[in-house]
């Protein structure tokens, strides 16, 4: 009876066998997989073991931590001033997750990234908890508030850059939530509200919404017609007939907005008053590849990182009338807020356009800088002669165009006024847009971009980029000016 | 039987009896959970618990108790078997005690409605009231060999054991408990797994002859004649039955495939297993075809994550597999895991899960060797003993240790769908705990009679009378 005795031995060798292998597999094998798993609870429970890393801007901490008594989460994220700063810091929430800063800064922000490793280490040995990074901000905390608090109670947004780096100064988003309040384990409902809002509080306009951009749009559109020498400069006449038919319609005329002296009008006359005539037959002289291949300079269909993504801005391949009607800013072209900041940037920075970007400086707890942004060159959307043609008739526009609300003493300001029609037959309320640059001795320091979305309440006509949306711009590079100094 | 004493570590010199070993062995298995017990403490409170020395007195005790009773009462019993079972049981009220410090499982019990109570108290007199069963049998099982006596009976009691709970309302999903208003509930399937084995051993004891030699030779097997099939057909049609009416896969499993690890030694008919593996298979899959709870098992098995949020036995089976994952090689150390989000269970048929994410693949490693080495013990007292009865009794309860082992860690760890079973002495469990000292000290006298050394030849009347005539 021994054989089989043994042999049931060997049969139960092999079902320990059969465990340990299979724990080698788990453990060793996926172990990093099960570790880093979407469900696993342990990684949140980790990130608020102890006070994260803070969002810094101009030295001031805009985030801070909490110590709170629940049971998974010894600490909670904190804002100061949230609904202002939300657009560029995000939130971090203990139940559902966080974005833009606080999700791709994370791992410096929890002191987990690689670059931290001396630190933790060091932390372990003298008993220390681990500590977070923090990330610091090329942002403009006057520009910031006079950017939100210039929206007010009104939907829209603002995006302001330093066009000599690409450092963005402002970017404001209104309606806009604090992210102090779907910080918490238990703060589902407030998070649900927030998301069924039809306001969208939660949504980042100044990168992740586009609007059609109006008459802003005929600054590129300027740009073009000079880059591919349609025109040689701006202040000689224009081949442009009143009225103007699109092409490829039996007859549709393309109007101006009011009975403006655009026949034939230069480039400074026609962006002054903003003729959707001239512009619009310089798109379709130009056909809609040349005016691709100019937008793409300018950063158009293409995402972009500073690091948190701004949606990609469009200008389509399209047949020739739509073409004609993407020259004046209205057809099927979208931008970003921070695109249109970018198309003023690299006009103001004599045709250089730096890549913009948000984070600074990441620094470990012991205060050493680990990663310090150099700006870098995106393109050269137009050459240097080219970008000073269109800032002297920019500045024309805020000097005695459509754009006066923008003027500063003692400042050169050249600005362009927008305001977009949309919806089925025009019938949604229009948006209004303001581009602008300052200019001072030193080159510009300041480009913003600032679109609103107009309501129910606000007069179709009353909307024109120049009254509301304007002033806005005015007060942003006035405070960028203020800190310049 | 003949040829056993090449292979045993019978002879008539006499064996050493090793009590020493054992009570060295012994220490170490009270020192280990005394160190675990005190990590804890100081990783959880930063403090060395308050219960420390009661505890580290009470689990000594027991240990003495246990050894002494063995020196008299079974001096040549096998030296593992106390030491390691003694270690498990440690570790795992070290690791009870770790859960019950949880705020997430007392919240959870908040949450569900139920007053949390803390399990190691519980368990540990649950151990104390194993060692004293252990005692009982020790001292009063004068032989291994009587139990063949209750052959029948024991049959009678185990199908009593194993029915009772049908009529008992079902517990998270299986109807394995009989509930005593006042007194508690007991898993009558842990101690119906002893009865069992010794209904087994005794009926085949007597039967493998007809067993084995009547029958047919078939395709190079031997099948068993159509009357001879009447046993494994109604062990079969019983574990079928436990598995419909109980919905308890697990101990369907086990009861079968003792039977057949049985019946295969009795016989050393290797067509006997073959008939059991498809006996199995088709009952198995027969019964997952119907059985929704079973189904959901099968499902959380296939795909852990898939269900995540849909089906509580994914998401428990997930989070059981995360805190494998979480613990590594090295583990995040006594205390300082998070397998308590398994949630519920997680100190009795999940309890492998807080060693795998605590002590890392390193512990898991350790606790099955020592799970290992119990059963090669059991095997091997099976190979000494000098009686078929005993063979195939130690056979039998250490296949079913070893089986029982590896549906739940193997359920736990996700290599074959969950049934709910508990881990022998880790787990929290009165009746699991005290059955499986019952079955470690049937082990032990089993072993002690096989390496007692065989009684001196009596004297022979003629001895003095024979003289050698040297020339």
């Amino acid at each position: 009876m021994n054989k089989p005795v043994r042999r049931i031995a060997i049969f139960c060798g092999l079902l320990v066998l059969a465990l340990m292998l299979r724990d080698n597999w788990l453990q060793f094998v996926q172990a990093d997989e099960l570790k880093t798993n979407k469900h696993n609870h342990r990684v949140d429970i980790a990130r608020y073991s102890q006070p994260r890393g803070n969002i810094i801007v101009d030295g001031q901490e805009i985030t801070g931590s909490q110590e709170t008594n629940g049971i998974d989460y010894k600490y909670k994220r904190t804002y100061k001033d949230g609904p202002m700063w939300a657009p560029v810091t995000g939130y971090s929430s203990q139940r559902f997750d966080s974005n833009q800063i606080e999700k791709l800064e994370d791992k410096v922000l929890t002191g987990d990234d690689d670059r931290l490793f001396f630190n933790r280490t060091v932390d372990m040995i003298t008993g220390k908890g681990k500590k977070g990074g923090d990330v610091i901000t090329t942002l403009n905390a006057k520009a910031q508030e006079a950017a939100f608090k210039g929206l007010g109670d009104k939907q829209g947004a603002v995006a302001a850059l330093d066009p000599r780096t690409g450092k963005i100064l402002a970017l404001a988003s209104t309606p806009s939530y604090d992210p102090s309040t779907i910080a918490g384990a238990n703060d589902g409902a407030a998070y649900t509200a927030l998301t069924k809002d039809k306001n969208q509080p939660m949504l980042n306009r100044a990168l992740r919404q586009t609007y059609p951009p109006g008459s802003t749009f005929k600054v590129v559109t300027a740009s073009a017609a000079l880059e591919n020498g349609l025109y040689k400069d701006v202040d000689s006449k224009t081949d442009s007939p009143l009225p103007w038919t699109l092409p490829d319609t039996a007859g549709v005329e393309l109007k101006n907005e009011g009975n403006l002296p655009c026949k034939d009008a230069t480039l400074r006359e026609a962006l002054r008053v903003s003729c959707n005539t001239v512009f619009g037959k310089v798109s379709a002289d130009l056909g809609n590849k040349k005016m691709m291949d100019e937008a793409a300079k300018f950063g158009f269909n293409k995402p972009i990182d500073t690091p948190v993504r701004a949606v990609p801005s469009i200008f389509p391949k399209d047949n020739r009338p739509q073409n004609a009607m993407a020259g004046i800013g209205q057809a099927s072209n979208r931008v970003t807020p921070l695109q249109m900041a970018m198309v003023a940037a690299a006009v103001a920075n004599n045709g250089k356009l730096m890549e913009p970007y948000m984070v600074d400086k990441l620094r470990a707890p012991n205060l050493n800088v680990i990663e310090h942004h150099t700006p870098k060159e995106m393109s050269q959307p137009l050459s240097s002669e080219h970008a000073q043609m269109l800032q002297s008739i920019m500045e024309t526009v805020v000097e005695s165009g459509t754009g006066t609300a923008a003027k500063i003493d003692g400042v050169k300001v050249g600005g362009k006024t927008g305001t977009a029609q949309h919806g089925v037959d025009n019938s949604g309320n229009p948006y209004a847009w303001f581009i602008s640059y300052a200019k001072t001795d030193n080159g510009s320091p300041v480009a913003v971009a600032v679109v609103i979305e107009g309501d129910d309440n606000t007069a179709r006509d009353d909307i024109a980029g120049g009254r509301l949306a304007a002033p806005i711009a005015k007060s942003v590079m006035e405070a960028v000016l203020k800190t310049e100094k | 039987m003949s040829h056993t004493s090449n292979t045993t570590t019978i002879s008539t010199a006499g064996a050493p009896s090793r009590r020493n070993t054992e009570l060295a062995l012994l220490a170490f298995a009270v020192i280990i959970p005394c160190f675990a017990y005190a990590n804890v403490g100081l990783a959880l409170h930063g403090e060395m618990p308050s219960g420390m020395l009661g505890y580290g007195i009470g689990l000594g005790l027991l240990a003495g108790v246990g050894h002494l009773v063995v020196r008299k009462f079974a001096k040549y019993a096998d030296p593992l078997l106390l030491p390691l079972a003694a270690l498990l049981n440690g570790i795992g009220l070290v690791l009870i005690w770790r859960l019950d410090q949880s705020p997430r499982l007392a919240q959870l019990a908040k949450n569900q409605g139920f007053k949390f109570v803390p399990s190691a108290p519980n368990q540990m007199l649950y151990s104390a009231l194993g060692i004293g069963l252990f005692v009982a049998v020790v001292i009063f099982l004068k032989d291994h060999r009587i139990l063949q006596r209750y052959t029948y009976i024991s049959m009678a009691v185990a199908l009593g054991l194993l029915i009772a709970p049908m009529f008992f309302p079902a517990k998270f999903g299986a109807r394995i408990w009989i509930t005593l208003p006042g007194l508690g509930s007991l898993q009558p399937g842990e101690f119906a797994k002893i009865v069992l084995s010794i209904f087994f051993a005794g009926y085949l004891m007597v039967k493998r002859d007809a067993l084995a030699l009547a029958s047919r030779r078939f395709m190079g097997m031997y099948l068993p004649r159509g009357r001879d099939l009447g046993p494994i057909l109604a062990v079969w049609a019983l574990s079928i039955l436990v598995l419909v009416f109980e919905t308890d896969l697990g101990t369907s499993l086990l009861f079968f495939g003792m039977f057949v690890v049985m019946l295969y030694v009795a016989t050393e008919r290797t067509s006997w297993i073959v008939f059991g593996l498809l006996m199995s298979a088709v009952g198995a899959v027969g019964v997952a075809s119907f059985e929704a709870h079973v189904q959901a098992r099968v499902n959380a098995w296939l795909d852990p994550f898939g269900g995540w949020g849909k089906s509580a036995a994914s998401e428990q089976i997930s989070q059981a597999l995360m805190s494998f994952g979480s613990g590594g090689v090295f583990g995040a150390g006594w205390g300082q895991g998070y397998s308590d989000l398994i949630g519920f269970a997680a100190n009795s048929d999940f309890i492998l899960g807080t060693v795998g994410e605590e002590l890392g693949l390193a512990g898991v490693m350790a606790i099955l060797l020592i799970y290992g080495l119990i059963v090669e013990r059991g095997v091997r007292t099976a190979l000494a003993a000098r009686d078929p009865f005993g063979k195939l009794l130690a056979c039998g309860l250490s296949g079913a240790f070893a089986i029982q082992v590896f549906v739940v860690a193997g359920g736990v760890m996700g290599l074959i769908p969950l049934t709910g079973m508990t881990m022998p002495f880790m787990a929290y469990g009165g009746s699991s705990v005290l059955a499986n000292w019952a079955l470690v000290a049937i082990l032990i006298k089993i072993s002690d009679t096989a390496r007692r050394p065989a009684p001196a030849p009596a004297p022979s009347p003629d001895a003095e009378m024979t003289q050698v005539v040297r020339p």
